[in-house]
């Protein structure tokens, strides 16, 4: 009777077929390195070319302004370091917010050991910055915006557009964490005017360790890995060319009929919620209402801790993720559930489910199913409920 | 991450549960950090006679409860009072380093209980006297 079920799609996907198929020749035939002068030297080259046609064409960019990374982590270290070191001249303030993903917060910290102020922008109840504070933020010291997409664990989307327009405004350069928005919101970076954007391909059904930065033409920025001429002389080290092809395919695929994609998402989706919210009590859903990933689902779920949740729902097949502290290794609790205002103990209970495209209808109602068990089992055992059920 | 002997004390809990009338309640630690146990006493004639549990928290705050009521009932007061969190690891096959505070809070549920108990009935327990169940112990 148990399944297997497979959300924890923000924290990876599997590799899609097709993506893989466009993979395995550059392991084993095509293998030339792409520096080369000979044919097979030019066919990695040709397929890195190719690859960053499709990578740009998904984000309205031109090919000359993607630069291949090891991910999504990489492309957020580059913008905020690269910028931050080719600007110090002008100023040594950045702007950010305190839902962003490690990848900015730590390397945001590490700038702070090393002579640069950093504002962390507070969000509201639901995890949005406000532009009004962005804009007062803004100093003549300030060389950098980075505000995230969507946000990995609540899925909430951040006023993107706007956020571009006061950076233009302002002259300042703006780089938002695109990892979780790629592929499930359109994005055209002229029209939303980003700077950079971090993108990562296995979350979209690519392999892992590979992503890029969107680097616009006229962005100061210092280059990231210091060695041979590859990427334009900014990021050196022989292509990973089996992985670029892969995240191409990948980024091809999940950008080319979106809304098809969102669709099925969002149905998946508001059913869960509804399921969830409709069958269990003393639960709430975390992150925007409507403006949130078509794929993420975030509940509290009180009087009861979120890993004990995780174990249970492994035990019947089920992959999700949590926020508590037992799953982080520290002491506290997910720093976006207490920056939304969560109490601790509620930000403990937390269970973040992913959808993908793999996920059906009949997995939801599992889910749900074990869920309402599980939790029950649970809150019996908890010391806090007990004063709940006396209450009633 | 976790051994065989965690997960089936997580999946399947020894007694869990309330004692009505118990004649010792112990309660430590707090919401914030995540984890909280009560332990019942059910004593006579200085033998836990049966003890129950409540826990909120992770996987292995839960089976750590399980593990020490095991390891406890059926003991004399002076018995129970030589739980150490060790033990209760070890009985466990171990426990990953970032939760032996978990150990360490079922090992203080315990005395926590006793101590209660002592209250209760107006017996001094040597081992106690330096004892603070409010006393925070979480270091992950
Ligand atoms: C918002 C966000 N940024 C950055 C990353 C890091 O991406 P990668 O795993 O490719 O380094 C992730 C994924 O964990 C993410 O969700
Ligand atoms: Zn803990």
């Amino acid at each position: 009777m148990v399944k297997n079920v497979y959300m924890d799609n923000a924290a990876t996907t599997p590799v899609k077929k097709e993506v893989l198929d466009e993979m395995l020749p550059y392991f084993t035939e095509k293998y030339g390195n792409p520096s080369s002068i000979y044919r097979l030297g030019r066919e990695g080259k040709a397929a890195i070319d190719d690859s960053r046609n499709k990578v740009a064409n998904a984000i309205g960019a031109n090919p000359k302004e993607i630069y291949f990374t090891s991910g999504g982590s990489e492309a957020d270290n580059w913008a905020i370091k690269g910028v931050a070191f080719a600007n110090k001249k002008k100023g040594n303030h950045i702007i950010t917010s305190k839902v962003e993903h490690h990848g900015i917060l730590h390397t945001c910290e590490y700038l702070e050991r090393n002579g640069f102020d950093v504002t962390y922008l507070d969000v509201d109840e639901n995890g949005i910055v406000d532009l009004k504070e962005l804009e007062e933020a803004i100093t003549d010291k300030t060389i950098l915006i980075s505000i995230m997409f969507a946000n990995n664990e609540i899925g909430t989307i951040q006023p993107v557009k706007e956020i571009g327009e006061i950076a233009k405004k302002n002259g300042v350069f703006f780089h938002t964490d695109g990892v979780q928005a790629v592929g499930k919101i359109e994005i055209d970076v002229d029209d939303l005017n980003i700077d950079m954007l971090s993108m990562s391909a296995h979350k979209i059904y690519g392999p892992k360790g590979i992503g890029a930065l969107y680097i616009r033409k006229g962005v100061k920025i210092h280059p990231h890995i210091h060695g041979g001429a590859q990427e334009k002389n900014r990021r050196a080290g022989t292509e990973n060319v089996p992985s670029i092809v892969g995240f191409a395919k990948a980024i091809e695929m999940a950008c080319e009929n979106i809304d098809e994609h969102n669709k099925k998402l969002i149905k998946l989706r508001d059913k869960l919620i509804k399921d969830i919210a409709n069958n269990i009590s003393h639960v709430k859903l975390n992150g925007h209402p409507e403006k949130r990933l078509s794929n993420n689902v975030n509940f509290s779920f009180e009087f009861i801790e979120g890993e004990a949740l995780l174990l249970s729902l492994d035990m019947v097949g089920v992959a999700g993720s949590s926020g508590s502290a037992c799953t982080s290794g520290s002491l506290d609790p997910s720093h976006v559930l207490l920056s939304i205002g969560l109490p601790h103990e509620i930000a403990h209970g937390s269970l973040r489910l992913s959808l993908g495209d793999f996920n059906t209808e009949e997995e939801v109602d599992y889910v749900v199913e074990n869920l309402i068990t599980i939790v029950d089992r649970l809150r019996k055992m908890s010391p806090l409920y007990e004063n709940v059920k006396e209450d009633k | 991450m976790y051994s065989e002997k965690v997960m089936d004390h997580f999946s399947n809990p020894r007694n869990v549960g309330e004692i009505e009338n118990a004649d010792g309640v112990g309660q430590v630690g707090n919401p914030k950090c995540g984890d909280i146990m009560k332990m019942y006493l059910k004593i006579e004639d200085d033998v836990i006679v049966d003890i129950k549990f409540k826990t909120f928290g992770c996987g292995s705050a839960i089976a750590t409860s399980s593990m020490a009521t095991e390891l406890i009932k059926g003991k004399t007061i002076e018995e129970a009072l030589k739980l150490t969190n060790k033990a209760v690891a070890e009985a466990l096959g171990g426990l990953p380093p970032v939760k032996m505070h978990c150990s360490v809070l079922a090992e203080q549920a315990v005395k926590a209980a006793l101590l209660d108990y002592s209250k209760k009935n107006g017996i001094e327990i040597e081992q106690l006297k330096d004892f603070d169940p409010d006393e925070d112990v979480h270091e992950h």
